[in-house]
């Protein structure tokens, strides 16, 4: 029991300490395919350290909501990223919220990052949130047909189960190949990566997550810099729970070394993961702002084709 | 007992109703009967919610028709919608001792107010169609006279008049369901159509028209016109309650009759609500997205909200028809969950947008913005209400809609192939309902509250009293409470899942850490109170730390503005530029919405333009044709105004020869 709520807590520390390393390292990655030198691995972290000690500058009309928004969506970031199994099945908070719930708290987290976007009353935060709700409008519905046709192949919306089923009865199929494609493209929207959104520049007009967040500065910007970093994580730690849960410790195996061979897979699968993020993102163009709607209906036409295939029939 | 002193209430309320016609000069009028209404609905609700003993209570009146009676009786069904009615009741009744003040004219809504909330409360306790009819249209009518209590306005009127049309159509159609239910022996009590046998042609037929009479009063897609119209025009507190009370007992009176009445269901007859209520989920929160007038937009996001629940009852009818108990109690739990949660936050927005509408003198969120600053307690119980209402979690919302999609996972197990295509296509149109309602209410929170003031009467707003301030926290609470402890709430409602679809879902208040487990743990479950302290406890824990450890200093300085200072609030996003992407995405499969854009060609001075025009297909396409042969056959008919004595009278003489001859060939 001790050793499982350590457990717990061991991940929530390591999915904080390991986000924006997930992010350095794929910034780094970016660079050398493009043939530049790129900035050092550390480097998120001496942005993160560097906004904290800022003093922080408001509009001078920001409300409340402005103020308290960073901290509430970090905070449900966080939770979220602890509710996805990393290096070990079972922990106890896992039983806390299924993957309907983790959604739904990421729902919250964009709720108030919204909102924060149209706190100031200036163009830029109005035309973030705006599209920003669009992209979410489809996304959303398109994870939610994911998460239904991976938990009609296991019988459980539980991470944890997921992991167990696809250790103990791995077959290929056809409709989870069509929801890691659907998860992999939400993944991408979500996260605000090329071809959606792109994380490097900050005035462009097609941008969504920048324009957003225009307006904090300081320990404000630290938060929801932690924020995005922890869902980019988040996803890598969800397709990884989802598609290649091997090494993970078992539920129930109150095991030292079990984890540290999970946690030692967790991170090969954060260091693949990321590459091939940085690889994808090098070889396309940005989309237009319209065209990104065809792209998430196609996650959500392949997560709705899934789901059919398993009402149909349980073998597909 | 209960039964006794809840029909005594309800005739204090009808006491009420003629003290408010009696007290008509007074000042303080406006207070004594709100006041005596929160204690009635308050009363009533803790004799709907205290422990009964007997499982169920009937008695009758001498009433009514004289070889009837009136038959009334408290079961678990009409004890929980009795609960949800005289909740929201009393919240409206607190509300509107502050917010009534402000009424111009208060005799025209005191007498009605009292009755509107007696003729609900029979509805739910009737146990006879006569009863049930006479309450139903009394509920109507008096709801009607508190639309037209702002009658000055012509769109009242109008709002007034096709709600009018509307009821009638529903009543006439319950009226008909009910006939064909008693049959040619007359058995109008409840208990008589329970006991008798009806066939396969009869049934179908009853259930469209309890579908046409309940959805009709409730909004179901294609007959919700009247409530975007009519709920906007009664004042506030009678929208709430118009809105997220009368909606439910719309809901009570098709789960009456079709769980109850019809007895065994079919398969086939979950096809016509799921249908229906994922059309109408959709197309609902779709409008509601491109509304400005805000109470409109909640109008529309009722209709929304009824769709799901009509979905969870009709997955509940699929898993009920071939006896799976367990997913059957999961749906129609997630049905009535859902009622209970909608009939709190929805308040909640209707009393907000009462206030703001005082506050400002204004609807229309493009003269809005920036409340935030003026009226900081009524943005903050509002931004609870859109969580709620959004579906997000720590808030009870969330935890109806979990419910329900752990219901659809588990109908692929359904034996009939129209059930297999149907439930996949009705769970996507849900989750893309559920997403567009956080853009919807993001929107409408964003433009209203949040900001810069888009008018002078919004930059001169001011805090709203102590009394609405604290009916809406008060129903507020009651939305976070449902969200973080569940468990109580499930358990109150298996009981009705029991008697009416012949299963309950586990007891949840024994499991560990109040978490919820609809099936069992291993398949999922959810534990709000610890996702609200974790969320809670990290927020704090991340601002303290900061604070203490990096840095807490703040400077305020203007906002950036690329070089490009623009002084005019005139310039932000408003509520039209937030919902372009949808219209534009989403726009031309449900209505069609087209921007029109005048730009002028360089040098040309005059300025250039932008409109929207919005066309309802549904109204395009059922209502305005009906409308148009109304006015033809009425036309025609308008003739025999002008006929001379001879043409009346061989009009009388054809008529009597056409009946002699019906009679003659009759037997």
């Amino acid at each position: 029991m001790i050793l499982d709520i350590g457990a717990q807590v061991a991940q929530m520390a390591l999915v904080l300490v390991l986000s924006p390393l997930l992010i350095g390292f794929t910034r780094r990655v970016k660079a050398r395919l493009l043939r530049r030198r790129g900035p050092p691995i550390l480097q998120p972290y001496r942005d993160l350290l560097r906004l904290l000690r800022k003093e922080t500058v408001l509009a001078e009309n920001a409300s409340w909501l402005f103020r308290s928004a960073p901290y509430l969506i970090f905070a449900t970031t966080w939770v979220a990223a602890a509710l996805v199994p990393t290096f070990a099945a079972g922990l106890p908070f896992s039983s806390s919220g299924d993957l309907i719930a983790i959604i739904a708290l990421l729902g919250s987290a964009r709720f108030f990052l919204a909102l924060a976007g149209m706190d100031i009353g200036t163009s830029f935060g109005g035309i973030g949130s705006s599209r920003e709700m669009m992209f979410a409008s489809l996304a959303e519905p398109a994870m939610i047909m994911i998460v239904f046709t991976v938990s009609l192949i296991v019988g459980s919306t539980q991470l944890s189960e997921v992991a167990a089923n696809t250790l103990s009865h791995f077959q290929l199929r056809v409709s989870f190949g069509l929801a890691l494609i659907g998860l992999a493209i939400v993944a991408i929207a979500e996260n605000g990566r090329i071809p959606v959104d792109n994380p490097a520049t900050h005035l462009e007009l097609t941008m969504v997550h920048e324009a957003m967040i225009l307006e904090y500065s300081g320990r404000h910007l630290a938060m929801i810099e932690l924020a995005a970093a922890l869902k980019l994580l988040l996803y890598l730690s969800l397709i990884a729970c989802i598609f290649t849960p091997w090494g993970m410790a078992p539920a129930g195996a109150a095991d030292l070394s079990a984890m540290g061979r999970g946690a030692a897979a967790y991170l090969a699968k954060l260091a693949i993961g990321g590459f091939l993020l940085a690889f994808f993102e090098v070889s396309t163009a940005k989309m237009r702002v319209f065209r990104v709607p065809d792209f998430l209906g196609a996650a959500l036409m392949l997560g709705l084709l899934g789901t059919l295939l398993l009402f149909v029939s349980r073998s597909l | 007992m209960p039964l006794t002193v809840a029909l005594w209430c309800v005739a204090a309320l009808l006491g009420v109703a003629g003290l408010g016609v009696a007290l008509n000069r007074r000042a303080s009028a406006t207070r004594i009967v709100y006041g005596l209404c929160c204690g009635l609905c308050l009363f009533l609700f803790f004799t709907a919610v205290a422990p009964r003993g007997a499982a169920e209570l009937t008695m009758t009146l001498p009433l009514g028709l004289p070889w009837i009676g009136a038959h009334f009786r408290l079961d678990v069904l009409s004890a929980f919608f009795l609960a949800v009615v005289n909740l929201g009741g009393a919240a409206a009744s607190f509300y509107a001792i502050g917010y009534g003040a402000h009424e111009q004219h208060p005799s025209r809504v005191l007498p009605f107010f009292p009755a509107f909330l007696a003729g609900m409360n029979i509805v739910v306790l009737a146990d006879d169609a006569f009863g049930f009819l006479v309450a139903w249209e009394f509920m109507s009518l008096s709801s009607w006279a508190l639309v037209l209590a702002h009658h000055e306005d012509a769109e009242n009127r109008q709002a007034a008049f096709i709600y009018l049309i509307m009821a009638s159509f529903g009543a006439l159609a319950l009226l008909m369901g009910f006939g064909l239910l008693a049959g040619s022996v007359g058995g109008y009590s409840f208990a008589a159509i329970r006991e008798a046998a009806h066939e396969t042609w009869k049934s179908g037929l009853v259930l469209a028209l309890a579908l046409l009479g309940a959805g009709s009063k409730a909004g179901l897609v294609p007959l919700h016109i009247w409530l975007p119209l009519a709920h906007p025009a009664a004042p506030s507190h009678v929208s709430a309650l118009m809105s997220g009370v009368m909606t439910k007992v719309a809901v009570y009176g098709f789960v009456r009759i079709v769980f109850d009445l019809l007895g065994p269901p079919d398969f086939w007859w979950s096809l016509p609500p799921m249908t229906l209520g994922a059309i109408t989920a959709a197309l609902g929160i779709l409008f509601a997205t491109i509304q400005s007038d805000l109470k409109k937009l909640f109008a529309y996001s009722t209709i929304e909200n009824i769709g799901v629940i009509f979905i969870a009852l009709g997955l509940a009818l699929a898993f009920k028809a071939n006896g799976m108990a367990l997913p059957a109690a999961l749906a129609f739990t997630a049905a009535l969950f859902h009622v209970f949660n909608h009939s709190l936050f929805k308040s909640v927005l209707f009393f907000g947008a009462g206030v703001v509408q005082t506050a400002t003198g204004e609807r229309d969120i493009e003269r809005l913005g920036g409340l935030i600053r003026a009226m900081p307690r009524t943005a903050f119980v509002l931004l609870g209400a859109s969580l709620a209402i959004s579906a997000l979690p720590p808030f009870n919302g969330f935890v109806s809609e979990w419910l329900l999609f752990q219901a659809i996972l588990l109908s692929p197990s359904l034996p009939q192939w129209s059930l297999k295509l149907i439930v996949p296509a009705v769970g996507v149109t849900l989750a893309l309902s559920a997403a567009l309602t956080a853009g919807c209410f993001v929107r409408a929170y964003g433009v209203t509250f949040l900001g810069r003031a888009r008018s002078k009467a919004a930059a001169a707003a001011r805090e709203t009293d102590r009394w609405s301030l604290s009916a809406m926290g008060a129903l507020l609470a009651l939305c976070l409470l449902a969200g973080i402890l569940p468990s109580f709430m499930i358990d109150t409602i298996s009981p009705a899942a029991r008697l009416f679809v012949g299963g309950r879902m586990p007891a949840q208040a024994e499991l560990p850490w109040l978490s919820i487990a609809p099936i069992a743990e291993s398949r999922s479950s959810y534990n709000g109170l610890l996702v609200f302290i974790l969320i809670g406890i990290s927020s704090i824990l991340a601002a303290r730390i900061i604070h203490v450890f990096a840095s807490g200093d703040t400077r305020r300085a203007a906002a950036w503005d690329c070089g490009y200072p623009d002084p005019s609030p005139l310039t932000q996003y408003t509520g039209s530029s937030f919902a372009q992407p949808i219209r534009r995405t989403l726009g031309n499969v449900a209505f069609v919405a087209r921007d029109h854009l005048d730009m002028p060609a360089p040098g040309d001075t005059r300025p250039a333009r932008f409109g929207v025009e919005i066309r309802d297909r549904v109204f395009e396409g059922i209502y305005a044709p009906i409308s148009r042969s109304v006015d033809f056959c009425a036309g025609q008919l308008n003739k025999a105004h002008f006929l001379t004595i001879q043409g009346y009278l061989s009009l009388v003489f054809a008529a009597l020869v056409l009946l002699l001859l019906v009679v003659a060939i009759w037997q």
